[in-house]
């Protein structure tokens, strides 16, 4: 099977359903990708490459590039996914979400509830998380969290190639909004990816590893990080089980108790911010759900409550890493009452 | 002399194995065919049987490791064979992978595709010879149905694994998905591939297959060998047909397939995410619905090959594990009693349960 990068990955998932189907369309800033450059349209093929091809296939009436104003974008997505189409609208960093989130938050998030279950908003929103890039405080959040905490928003947030096709197709042919978040530095993360389609469904957490003594559940870059501390723990007898939900809302919530009501223990792994997270919200639902199995507190390993710093050594300290990681989980394995 | 025992490499996509349990014991000696351990794959667990006799006599790999292909397991040599010399094998041991080896045998096997009735299948060819033989799976399997057995086959012989329409990664476009389309897509593929005779091994609904074809083509077919075929008896496991169709979660994949093994074994966490994977594919559920429709509907067998069985001159022999699941070990009555091979404690899957004495099972007819 072919070996492909995510970018790749989510350029096949446009591709193939802009092909499949002719409502759908891709709007956002400078996503033909070289628009007044010298090479021209589709020189770069958007910021980090993923519409690469687009606009040659399809035209400009289906890859729109716009001004640069994310509330226009967002709110031309929203009613054109209210209208009949479904757009692919790009909110280039997650950080800029404060200046269209009334589009988002108050308007596509509600259609369907507001006008009686007869709307349907069609509508997937691109957006690049994560730190690593020393590109400061402003274009480095992970704010998966606060759509997530936005009844009629469902939020994805895929941790390898594969998942990212099929969890992208599934969203472009969703009826509700979904906002799709992308970690900026795994673009060029490579495993097998089929050249057809296929969907991988919302809410079903992905078992990345089993193990029987501690549950970690990790999100995005941060799978990988706790797949590499549950290496070395492996080594020292300490086998851990790690859960990537791949959306947070829905929440594979069984998934998690399941693991919990075997192992006992919770480590949650989580590259944002600590309070009202993801990571908050995974420990508040096994302490709710599955407490009379925990055998040690549930501990989370995330960012500290401080914006992104730019200095890359402050940065490096700043992300959770495999070492943070592996200390957690011993600590948890280790409990003693 | 010293040998060693490694980690064998089981179809396409194999990197790694974990040791389940040894079943044999330092210092315990052992004849060709005696099985050795047990190793968990990205499918089933497998045993891993001897070549030739032997003497075990240390085991590198504890039960619960997992190892890259060709890591060393255990060592093998004459019980008075000093403890030195067995440490200085162990520390000089070096592992060969295939990939690096650059030797086209040992490279890592590639399926490739033909074009066939307007639709592109997927086959795997390993080995070379005369009359080559055709491995055909059966409903909703794949290439990788043939993990422990192509491997085996091919080291003498030509052998072919088809990947059927609407399954794997051939095309999903299954027609009317009846015996009538299939016997017609496996036979242009055997022109295309210039294949004019074989010896026939199906599995389940590759088996009905294989034997309907052998009617119709009696000239084209070497030997046929039959895996819990379908297509000889009414009864069908029409609960695990609805339960197959419907999984589309992990959960309920893995209760799915679970029916298609013994009850004591279970089936690994990676082939219920290669199931899953295939499942999501556009134009697989459609397909499986034509194919189950054509044959099963309403849980009940709508092909019957049983006089095609008794009408049959090639030789045939019929293999059924005693605790199939699926379609009844029963069924193999309609075959003479001489040609029936029951394996006990065996489900629907006895090329992957029990694929040493199936592979043995094979050869025998074949040679």
């Amino acid at each position: 099977m072919p070996v492909k990068t995510m970018r790749q990955a989510l350029q096949e998932a446009l591709a193939h359903e802009m092909r499949r189907d002719p409502t759908v369309v891709i709007i956002g800033e400078d996503v033909s990708g070289g628009a007044g450059t010298e090479g021209g349209r589709d020189a770069a093929g958007g910021v980090l490459g993923v519409t690469k091809g687009l606009i040659k296939e399809f035209g400009e009436s289906r890859v729109i590039d716009t001004p640069i104003t994310e509330s226009a974008i967002m709110g031309a997505a929203a009613g054109a996914a209210v209208t009949g189409l479904r757009p692919v609208a790009e909110l280039m960093f997650s950080d800029f979400l404060g200046v269209c989130f009334d589009q988002i938050f108050n308007q596509a998030a509600k259609f369907r509830y507001m006008f009686g279950g007869k709307a349907r908003t069609p509508l997937v929103i691109r957006t690049m998380v994560g730190a690593g890039r020393s590109a400061a405080a402003q274009h480095s959040q992970s704010p998966y969290h606060i759509f997530t905490s936005v009844p009629g928003l469902k939020v994805v947030v895929p941790s390898n190639a594969y998942d990212a096709k099929g969890l992208l197709i599934q969203a472009i042919r969703d009826d509700d909004p979904v906002v799709f978040c992308e970690h900026k530095l795994m673009y060029d993360l490579r495993t097998e990816v089929p050249d057809e389609a296929y969907t991988i469904p919302f809410g079903e957490a992905n078992v990345v590893r089993e193990g029987d003594d501690v549950t970690v559940v990790a999100l995005a870059r941060m799978v990988h990080y706790a797949l590499d501390a549950a290496e070395k723990l492996g080594a020292e007898g300490i086998e851990c089980e790690i859960i990537d939900p791949r959306t947070t809302s829905p929440l594979d919530e069984d998934t998690i108790l399941d693991s919990v009501e075997r192992t006992g223990r919770l480590v949650v792994v989580d590259e944002a911010t600590p309070r009202c997270s993801m990571a908050t919200d995974i420990a508040a639902l096994v302490a709710d759900r599955a407490f009379s199995a925990l055998k040690a507190p549930v501990r989370r390993v995330t960012a500290p409550h401080t914006p992104v710093p730019f200095a890359p050594s402050l940065e490096k300290l700043y992300i959770p890493d495999p070492d943070r990681i592996a200390a957690v989980v011993r600590e948890v394995h280790g409990f003693v009452q | 002399m010293i040998t060693a025992i490694t980690m064998p490499k089981w179809g396409l996509t194999m990197t790694e194995g974990k040791v389940v349990q040894w079943l044999k014991q330092p210092g315990a000696s052992f004849a060709a065919g005696d099985e050795l351990l047990e190793i968990e794959t990205s499918k089933i667990t497998n045993v891993v049987e001897a070549d030739g006799a032997g003497s075990l006599i240390r085991i590198v790999a504890p039960e619960g490791s997992t190892l890259p292909i060709g890591a060393l397991l255990a060592v093998v040599a004459p019980p008075e064979t000093a403890a030195a010399e067995i440490d200085a094998f162990v520390s000089q041991f070096v592992v060969v992978e295939p990939a690096d080896t650059g030797s086209e045998d040992v490279a890592a096997p590639t399926p490739r595709e033909l074009e066939v009735l307007g639709r592109t299948l997927r086959f795997l060819e390993l080995g070379t010879g005369d009359v080559p033989v055709l491995l055909l799976h059966g409903f909703g399997g794949d290439l990788n149905t043939w993990m422990f057995n192509q491997p085996a086959l091919c080291s003498d012989r030509r052998t072919l694994a088809l990947e059927l329409p609407g399954h794997g990664l051939s095309s999903k476009d299954v027609g009317s998905g009846d015996i009538t389309f299939f016997t017609e897509v496996i036979e242009a593929a055997l022109a295309a591939l210039t294949v004019e005779r074989a010896h026939f091994v199906g599995h389940s609904m590759g088996g009905a297959l294989a034997l309907a074809l052998a009617a119709r083509r009696p000239e084209q077919i070497a030997t046929l060998s039959l895996l819990a075929p379908a297509g000889l008896g009414p009864e069908i496991n029409g609960a695990f047909i609805d339960a197959f169709m419907r999984a589309s979660r992990r959960k309920d994949a893995a209760e799915a397939l679970q029916y298609l093994v013994h009850a004591s074994s279970s089936i690994s966490r990676a082939m219920v995410e290669e199931f899953l994977r295939y499942k999501r594919l556009d134009g697989v559920a459609s397909a499986l619905e034509a194919v189950a429709h054509a044959w099963f509907p309403q849980g009940r067998q709508a092909v019957d090959l049983t006089a095609s069985l008794r009408a049959l001159s090639t030789p045939v022999q019929i293999i059924w594990g005693s605790g199939d699941r699926i379609i009844p070990v029963a069924h193999s009555d309609a075959a003479s009693p001489a040609a029936v091979h029951v394996l006990k404690d065996v489900g629907h899957l006895p090329h992957m349960e029990k694929a040493g004495e199936v592979n043995r099972l094979l050869r025998a007819m074949m040679d």
